[in-house]
């Protein structure tokens, strides 16, 4: 998978021929050009395996995973992707993916709310697929110098000089707690 | 690039492992005029490649090769592949390692005497004292720049720091400060002082950590007596038919096999792959591999009492930045049995990035309550709770029936289960951890199971009978007089403390008795 700025097999005529549907219970268009294309055309993701609206349904599934108020689609979508692209090579997977978002849609998905959902995943969680897709959020997720900088975790700091001179000692509040 | 000593010489010492045991005591043996040829499983990577990126470096330096875990301890469950957080590369555990450098406590060299027969435990007196080791962890903390000793300043206290003592303070602890650290607090030793970078799992960029790789290991290759071969996975230590040992079959990295010869073999590759080489080099003369005639090979497996307490504040903590273990209450550590349990336990502060929390906080963790644990990350202060377990021999090392590695060697099953006086310990320590946090206001705190084992002890352990261990004081094996292990294997009992400094401390000690008996013609 790539984002679909990416020219490689991507066929715009095709894509403005095609019909675009918002997917049910959420505010991201499916292309019938194969792509996924978030609120405002804010990011887009072109899966390979699987179909956007299976790549939808999985998007929404990452986020119930891992809810945050302060994340954008785009980095649960990014999840997608990267199971999107090792289903490419991997059969076993692509199937996986498939049937796990058909399961999900069958049990009435996009009518559940939030709690809903979470129940919904939970009554799975013990599944290959279930695993699958919430070991790829683990890191997919937390491994994203993008989330790191909405919930305060810098990084890197050897190449700044550390934290010696940027605050590691700064708080002062644990001297009058 | 040619060896620097023939396969051939069979005067070399040759030392398995280049961590904290092996690569201090390849140097303390060089220094002695002794040639010495380290044979280290992982690649050398020097300060600058490190990264400061924790899934970054953990694909660069941990030791990742197969391994099989069984036993009713929850990383069997949450982490089946990897029972163990170690190292291979050039330097051992000590690249990774924090720096917790603190000394056993008296009672904690003879638990069978002073905890008596607990049911299930195979506890053991330690064939030495404190009082015999005393001198030897002078002079590990003296070569390491250990902070509060030999009047080396103690580090400044971090933002996490900060949350711990006002918790201690508020809980009425009274033995808390920021540690005994093997991290320079002002330069020492060539090396320069700590800049508060916040990796120092990751392997620390500015060499203020002490570490083999970068202290021991060119200190003795300066002599021009030893020699540090890497990529060099050791498979066999072979013997002769006098039963003493005279060299080593290892693999180069390019999976060519080659045998290096030696008039004494150590074996310090920590206490998973110590015991597995002892026992892969089982033979016609010794069936059950070397030094294994009392049966305790691989046996008594321990890896400390460990959990962790994370809190959630008000306001902001900011608990990575800084020295990541430079804290700690010791008031828990003392033997107090009215607790509900034998022996103690350390708190110290920890702190893992975004990254690692996500995979350590609640491993298998996920939904509302789990995302709101993360958004609180820089909220967030955290503990390490360390502490004595059982020895018991069920909990071992053993070779895998059916699973083998690279080279057709059966891979390493570790078993462990929780003894019912860790299990006591850990439930105190978890409810004196929270206790600490919630003095001072936290909102909410976190109870986090055992990390993959960093503390890996007690598989070839020392012993005064032959028939209770596999080593002596000196951590010479009983059956084979030429050949040692140096490493953390070698402890009777794992003591409340992190290992290194009494690792550190029994090789130098070690290096004086090899050295000895070399030049008396003992061995």
């Amino acid at each position: 998978m790539r984002p679909a700025t990416s020219k490689r097999n991507f066929n715009r005529r095709r894509f403005l021929a095609g019909t675009s549907a918002i997917v049910a219970g959420s505010a991201m268009f499916a292309t019938a050009g194969g792509i996924l294309i978030g609120p405002n055309a804010a990011w887009a993701i072109a899966p390979q395996a699987i179909t956007t609206a299976e790549a939808a349904t999985l998007v929404e599934m990452t986020r119930a995973l891992y809810p945050h108020e302060k994340l954008d689609d785009a980095i649960y979508a990014k999840v997608v992707a990267s199971l999107d692209e090792k289903a490419v090579k991997d059969p076993a997977l692509k199937a996986l993916l498939q049937t796990g978002a058909a399961d999900l849609k069958a049990g009435k998905w996009d009518d559940l709310d939030a709690d809903a959902r979470e129940a919904a995943l939970k009554a799975i969680d013990t599944t290959p697929f279930f695993q699958t897709v919430r070991g790829e959020c683990v890191t997919g997720i937390y491994n994203n110098p993008d989330v790191w900088k909405i919930y305060g975790y810098e990084g890197a700091s050897a190449e700044l000089g550390g934290y010696l001179h940027r605050g590691f000692d700064e708080i002062t509040w644990p001297d009058q707690a | 690039m040619a060896n620097k000593f023939e396969l051939s010489d069979s005067s070399v010492v040759v030392v398995i492992g280049s961590g904290a045991g092996g690569g201090t005591l390849a140097n303390e043996l060089a220094q002695k005029g002794v040639n010495v040829v380290v044979l280290e499983a992982g690649g050398r990577h020097e300060i600058e490649d490190f990264v400061n990126d924790e899934w970054g470096s953990f694909s660069q330096i941990s030791w990742l090769d197969k391994r099989t875990t069984s036993g009713s301890w929850r990383v069997a469950k949450d982490f089946a592949g990897l029972p163990a957080w170690i190292v291979k590369a050039v330097g051992g555990s000590t690249v990774h390692w924090a720096g917790a450098s603190l000394r056993f406590q008296e009672h904690e060299f003879k638990t069978r005497t002073t905890y008596g027969e607990l049911a299930g435990a195979n506890l053991l007196d330690w064939p030495i004292t404190l009082a015999e080791m005393e001198p030897y962890y002078d002079r590990a903390e003296d070569k390491m720049g250990v902070t509060g000793t030999h009047g080396i300043p103690r580090l400044p206290g971090n933002n996490n720091y900060k949350v711990l003592a006002a918790g201690a303070k508020k809980l009425g602890y009274t033995d808390f400060h920021t540690g005994n650290m093997a991290i320079n607090s002002q330069p020492r030793d060539n090396r320069g002082s700590c800049q508060q970078i916040g990796f120092c799992f990751q392997g620390c960029k500015s060499g203020a950590k002490w570490s083999t790789l970068y202290t021991e290991i060119p200190k003795g290759e300066e002599t021009g007596r030893l020699e540090v071969r890497s990529n060099a996975q050791v498979l066999q230590v072979q013997h002769d038919d006098k039963g003493l040992v005279n060299g080593v079959l290892y693999a180069d990295k390019d999976g060519n096999q080659h045998v290096q010869k030696a008039r004494v073999v150590c074996v310090a590759g920590n206490s998973i792959e110590s015991p597995r080489l002892l026992l892969n080099s089982a033979s016609s003369m010794f069936p059950d591999g070397l030094a294994n005639s009392s049966g305790q090979v691989g046996k008594n497996y321990m890896r400390h009492m460990t959990g962790s307490v994370y809190a959630i504040f008000d306001k902001p903590v900011h608990m990575y930045r800084g020295t990541t273990m430079a804290g700690i209450v010791r008031d828990e550590s003392k033997l107090d049995t009215k607790r509900g349990f034998v022996g103690g336990y350390e708190m110290e502060t920890l702190s893992l990035g975004i990254p690692f929390m996500a995979a350590f906080l609640d491993p298998g963790g996920w939904g509302k309550s789990f995302a709101s644990a993360m958004e609180g990350y820089d909220h967030m202060a955290g503990m390490w709770l360390v502490g004595e377990d059982m020895p018991q021999e069920t909990n071992r090392i053993t070779l895998h029936a059916s699973e083998k590695d690279a080279y057709g060697l059966p891979v390493p099953n570790v078993h462990f289960d929780d003894h019912a006086n860790d299990v006591a310990m850990r439930e105190h320590a978890f409810g004196r951890g929270s206790a600490l946090y919630d003095a001072i206001g936290a909102k909410r705190t976190i109870h986090t199971p055992p990390y993959p084992s960093t503390h890996n002890l007690g598989t070839n352990r020392m012993s005064a009978e032959a028939r209770d261990g596999v080593v002596n004081k000196h951590g010479q094996t009983h059956d084979i007089k030429n050949l040692f292990v140096s490493d953390g294997s070698q402890f009777t009992t794992g003591g409340a403390e992190n290992p290194t400094l009494t690792i550190v401390a029994l090789a130098i000690r070690q290096a004086e008795f090899i050295a000895d008996q070399m030049q008396k013609k003992e061995i």
